[in-house]
């Protein structure tokens, strides 16, 4: 009877990591929808990137207050999940802060007192980040995008760090050999006084209690991150790896126009050969859907957290354009999401739902007031890169549809026929130097 | 005095058996453009009081494809490309400066990929050069002490890191450099990058280089400087509407340069 909470301890870690494993598999074949792409070059530089824009923070600092709240919350997750090691192995062999086992008194105590003050810095900070969201009124958290779910996502997880620190706080406070042992109980001390009036019994049921529902509450902590925009605290570190290494204003060159391209301008084709028996469909050029992108898009999609810092940077957005680029990367994830419950209900295989990501959830009206001025790509703190898909589903729109905006069909129109967007002869290209 | 402009062409040189030190691209808005034209000539006459051996395309050049690219349209973009690249390669240019970030960027970034190589530099990088090898020299003159700010444009600031040789230009010119509360790696776009320069703009509050003019004007600049001919535009048209063309001047850094110069 005795290992029953050792057993029940178990069952939760095996229950709670066993769905989190299988939410990775689903990622992972969410983001495997998208089209393969070239990103195994160059990788001591995505090392560095992911290391100084993932683990360094750099960009999250660009806005001072935000960014140092931000290092305060993302350390003291790092730092005090140390702590869940310990319970860990507490709850699996039933044993009671076995760090003091393997630690002199003096580290144990330097290490708790470190996370207790951590988990107060913690708490100031999710405080000011709720007044953020829900007091003062920042306009980046007052977009359209941002009511419903995405607004109360916000919140519950701020709501669950701050129940996490104090059940941490109140855990410590009431372990009354921990108290005794007066080392490491830096925040604890002065809490403990609060429980001064229970019984030695009670006192430990609060502990207990305290120490089950933190571990617990940690569980459903990453077994939400699925369901949420808080994911980045994983994929921010695989997506700055992959981010872009090119210049911001490089766009690729898309070989299937390349093959044609090349067609077109060799003189020894035949304008007329039909195509052989077995070539290949031609390539869809552009995207329409998500599986059009690809799984770095993707992945991207799966990253945002929803800061907003991109469409607040937006020309477009700032002067009351539709377009907000985070609402790009939040439809390609609710998209992608829809997509992967379709396979699931089906097993395994998509099928057809009429929808696709243009025009159900990305209008054009969004894609054509871009100006692609990298705005957005260089706000975002962990390398999301919105801008590709906007100029994805532009390629779509005119090579497939052909549905540019008349001025632009003109513009286009001139650069075929004269080589200038505007209708001048280009044999009149060098008057200039004659005119004074 | 007005002198006349020496502009070679490629074909010119290549006849006589030359080639010269760098291609200058000019880009339709430097060829057409009213305005756009004036900067042209800015340039050349630099180039010509330092006495640098460049030509340009003439008639032999066409639209870089960035409009096209941005728009959507690669098919455009590559036929565009391919057809610059095949004319470019057959004079062997090395080198290409270009007054238009636009071009910058897509023969700097995007060309490469399809077959052309080239040293491609922003012309604020080439003055820049030509004036650390002392091949022109600058002194204040008339803009000594004066206000300008810098708008930052896209295609050369964010897209390709370019911020600082436009600046140190305007320093040399003994002029007060302020900076908008949008400047470099956060520089606010004019508005007419991703082909809007050849369309209507999406329903809205306000037009973008209209909000780009007044952070500018929140500065007090004398010279709104700027370093694309979409941008002057752009910027020229926000001073415009704001009536403050009078007190106001958008002038490309080549202008500032050329006017400092006395050319």
């Amino acid at each position: 009877m005795a290992y029953i909470p050792n057993i029940i301890f178990a069952l939760l870690l095996i229950g709670g990591l066993g769905f989190f494993a299988k939410n990775v598999l689903r990622l992972r074949r969410n983001i495997n929808l998208g089209k393969d792409v070239e990103v195994s070059d160059n990788k001591p530089q995505r090392w560095k990137n992911m290391a100084k824009i993932a683990l360094g923070q750099t960009k999250m600092v660009v806005r001072p207050i935000a960014g140092f709240l931000h290092v305060i919350v993302y350390v003291g997750f790092i730092v005090i999940n140390i702590e869940v090691l310990e319970i860990i192995i507490d709850g699996l062999f039933g044993t009671h802060r076995i760090g003091l086992k393997f630690l002199n008194e003096g580290v144990y105590g330097f290490l708790i007192g470190s996370f207790e003050v951590l988990a107060v810095l913690v708490l100031v900070s999710v405080i000011v980040f709720w007044i953020r969201r829900n007091g003062i009124k920042i306009k980046r958290f007052l977009s359209k995008e941002m009511t419903g779910w995405p607004k109360s996502d916000g919140n519950i997880i701020l709501y669950f760090e701050v129940v996490l620190m104090c059940l941490f706080l109140v855990m410590n406070a009431t372990d009354s050999s921990f108290q005794a042992l007066d080392s490491g109980n830096l925040i604890s001390q002065y809490i403990a006084p609060l429980f001064s009036g229970l019984s030695e019994s009670s006192l430990h049921l609060v502990e207990r209690s305290a120490w089950w529902v933190h571990i617990i509450g940690i569980l459903i902590f990453l077994n939400y991150l699925y369901y949420s925009k808080h994911l980045h605290i994983l994929l921010a570190f695989p997506n700055t790896y992959y981010g872009k290494l090119v210049p911001q204003g490089q766009f690729k060159n898309l070989d299937a126009v390349t093959q044609e391209v090349k067609l077109m301008m060799d003189p020894s084709a035949d304008p007329f050969a039909a195509p052989a028996e077995d070539a290949p469909d031609p390539e869809k050029f552009g995207a329409s859907d998500v599986a059009d992108l690809s799984w770095v898009q993707l992945l991207n999609s799966y990253t945002c957290t929803e800061c907003g810092r991109c469409t607040s940077e937006c020309p477009a957005n700032q002067t009351g354009k539709m377009l907000s680029p985070r609402k790009i990367m939040m439809d390609t994830r609710d998209r992608l999401e829809e997509v992967g419950k379709n396979i699931d209900a089906n097993n395994g295989i998509f099928v057809d739902d009429g929808k696709q990501l243009l025009g159900d959830y990305i209008s054009h009206e969004e894609l054509w007031a871009c100006t692609s001025c990298n705005a957005c790509v260089q706000a975002c703190p962990v390398s999301i890169d919105p801008l590709s898909i906007i100029m994805d589903m532009r390629q779509y729109l005119v090579m497939e549809q052909s549905a540019a905006p008349s001025d632009l069909n003109n513009m286009m129109g001139n650069i075929e026929n004269n080589g200038a967007p505007w209708p001048f002869n280009q044999m009149d290209r060098l008057n200039w130097s004659e005119e004074s | 005095m007005e002198n006349t402009l020496k502009v070679p062409t490629m074909a010119e040189l290549f006849a006589a058996g030359q080639q010269p030190e760098v291609l200058f691209w000019v880009g339709c808005a430097g060829s057409f453009d009213d305005r756009a034209k004036k900067i042209t000539k800015a340039f050349v006459k630099i180039l010509n009081k330092a006495n640098v051996s460049f030509a340009v395309l003439g008639t032999e050049e066409s639209c870089s494809g960035d409009p096209a690219k941005r728009s959507g349209n690669e098919f455009l973009f590559q036929m565009q490309a391919v057809t610059n690249i095949e004319v470019m390669n057959a004079y062997e240019v090395k080198k290409v400066v270009t007054a238009c970030p636009h071009c910058f960027n897509t023969l700097k970034n995007e060309y490469p990929g399809l077959g052309g190589n080239y040293d491609v530099v922003h012309h604020t990088q080439f003055l820049k050069e030509l004036l650390s090898e002392g091949r022109i020299s600058m002194e204040g003159g008339q803009f000594k002490g004066k206000r300008i700010t810098f708008h930052d444009p896209c295609y050369l600031g964010r897209a390709n890191g370019v911020y600082e040789a436009p600046r140190d230009l305007i320093r040399k010119l003994d002029a007060e450099l302020v900076e908008m509360k949008s400047c470099k790696t956060r520089g606010l776009c004019c508005g007419a990058g991703g082909a809007q320069m050849f369309k209507e703009p999406e329903k809205g509050d306000k037009d973008i280089n209209i909000e780009r003019t007044e952070q500018a004007l929140e500065i007090k600049p004398e010279i709104i400087a700027a370093g694309c001919p979409f941008c002057n535009t752009m910027m020229t048209d926000g001073v415009k509407n704001k009536e403050k063309e009078s007190s106001v001047a958008v002038m490309d850094i080549a202008e500032l340069i050329a006017t400092a110069e006395d050319l």
